[in-house]
């Protein structure tokens, strides 16, 4: 008797991602009906993600209840960090050398936050602007900082990461000066990517236009709340 | 990094659908890969091998990538144009009113199963 090997093809045609964007869309859902906001923040490494926040929670943590979930692949210096900052709670999450964080990671963050006593969750994400741009976290928005020294061009360069995010905020200008960084050129990249996205210029260090990120990120957990 | 991430969820669907054909061993597993979905396909070769090897199901398994082109549409003149060369800009018109019909797919197209008749 022969024995052959005869291959059989099984069609499939799934993305990879689409199990993740199911998730991503129950788990809004989910923070919908208990009245919380997820802001996903997004940046490279080194952009001033950590002092943007503590300086975004001082300006808004009499008005709402705020926690923090801080994604790194190790150490937990950012969580511990914010919490001796601003005094409000914030878990550390690993993603165990994976690049980005999924929505099945993320609700896993929050089921350590008591979601009752919260009305905003800020997820600082790994500091990449590659793989986070493809996995939906579940959050309501999307923001990215992109600092002064990276260059006005990022946009060109990130494409997915710009089209996918809601407000882009400029950190560090501060040093305009010494870079060749224009801002109308930049904003100008931006919305080639995202005509709808805001960008909102800061010096995280100086405090200068933080209150203009605070404003719109706390009309838009009181929207979140009300609708 | 990115691309080991990737493999890892290739993984778990491919597992889950042989599961459900009642499958025990997958001999290959073919992916559709758009030009500008930002996957580097030797990379996303490398971790394949060396995560599928660690798994029986998949021990062997050999991963094929489908390139699927970029190509972007634009909507001042309705034309289609190859994305890699041009980007967002249409190269008929100078639009910039352009959107990305196909070419960041990371889809799995079928498994392949050797069966012993």
């Amino acid at each position: 008797m022969f024995i052959m090997d005869e291959i059989r093809v099984i069609e499939i045609k799934k993305s990879i991602f689409a199990d993740n964007d199911k998730d991503a869309d129950a788990l809004r859902q989910e923070l919908k009906q208990k009245g919380v906001y997820l802001l996903n923040l997004m940046s490279a490494p080194g952009s001033g993600k950590t002092t943007t926040l503590i300086q975004t929670i001082n300006r808004l943590k009499d008005k709402i209840r705020i926690a923090v979930m801080e994604a790194d692949i190790d150490s937990d210096v950012d969580a511990v960090k914010i919490q001796e900052a601003t005094g409000i709670p914030s878990i550390q999450l690993h993603t165990g050398g994976m690049c980005h964080l999924d929505a099945e990671m993320t609700r896993q963050g929050l089921d350590n936050i008591a979601l009752g006593e919260a009305d905003l969750v800020i997820l600082e994400n790994v500091g990449n602007l590659v793989c986070p741009a493809e996995f939906d976290t579940g959050a309501v928005r999307n923001a990215m900082i992109l600092s002064v020294p990276e260059g006005d061009d990022k946009p060109l360069k990130y494409p997915l990461m710009f089209s996918v995010c809601d407000t882009v905020i400029v950190n560090k200008t501060d040093v305009l000066p010494y870079f060749d960084f224009d801002l109308e050129k930049c904003k100008a990249y931006v919305h080639m990517r995202n005509p709808r996205a805001r960008v909102i210029p800061i010096c995280a260090k100086t405090g200068e236009g933080v209150d203009v990120f605070a404003d719109w990120l706390l009309q838009e957990v009181k929207q979140w709340k009300q609708s | 990094m990115h691309e080991l991430g990737i493999v890892f969820y290739i993984i778990r669907d491919v597992k889950e659908a042989a599961e459900a054909h009642h499958v025990e061993h997958v001999s290959g597993v073919v992916m559709n890969i758009g030009e500008v979905s930002t996957i580097v396909p030797e990379y996303l070769l490398d971790c394949w091998r060396w995560a599928a090897d660690k798994e029986d199901m998949l021990r062997g398994c050999e991963l094929k990538i489908n390139t699927i082109p970029a190509v972007t549409r634009c909507d001042g003149c309705g034309r289609d144009y190859e994305t890699v060369p041009h980007g967002k800009i249409c190269p008929y018109c100078n639009s910039p009113n352009t959107w990305l019909l196909h070419g960041n797919e990371v889809e799995i197209k079928e498994i392949e199963v050797k069966d012993n008749i």
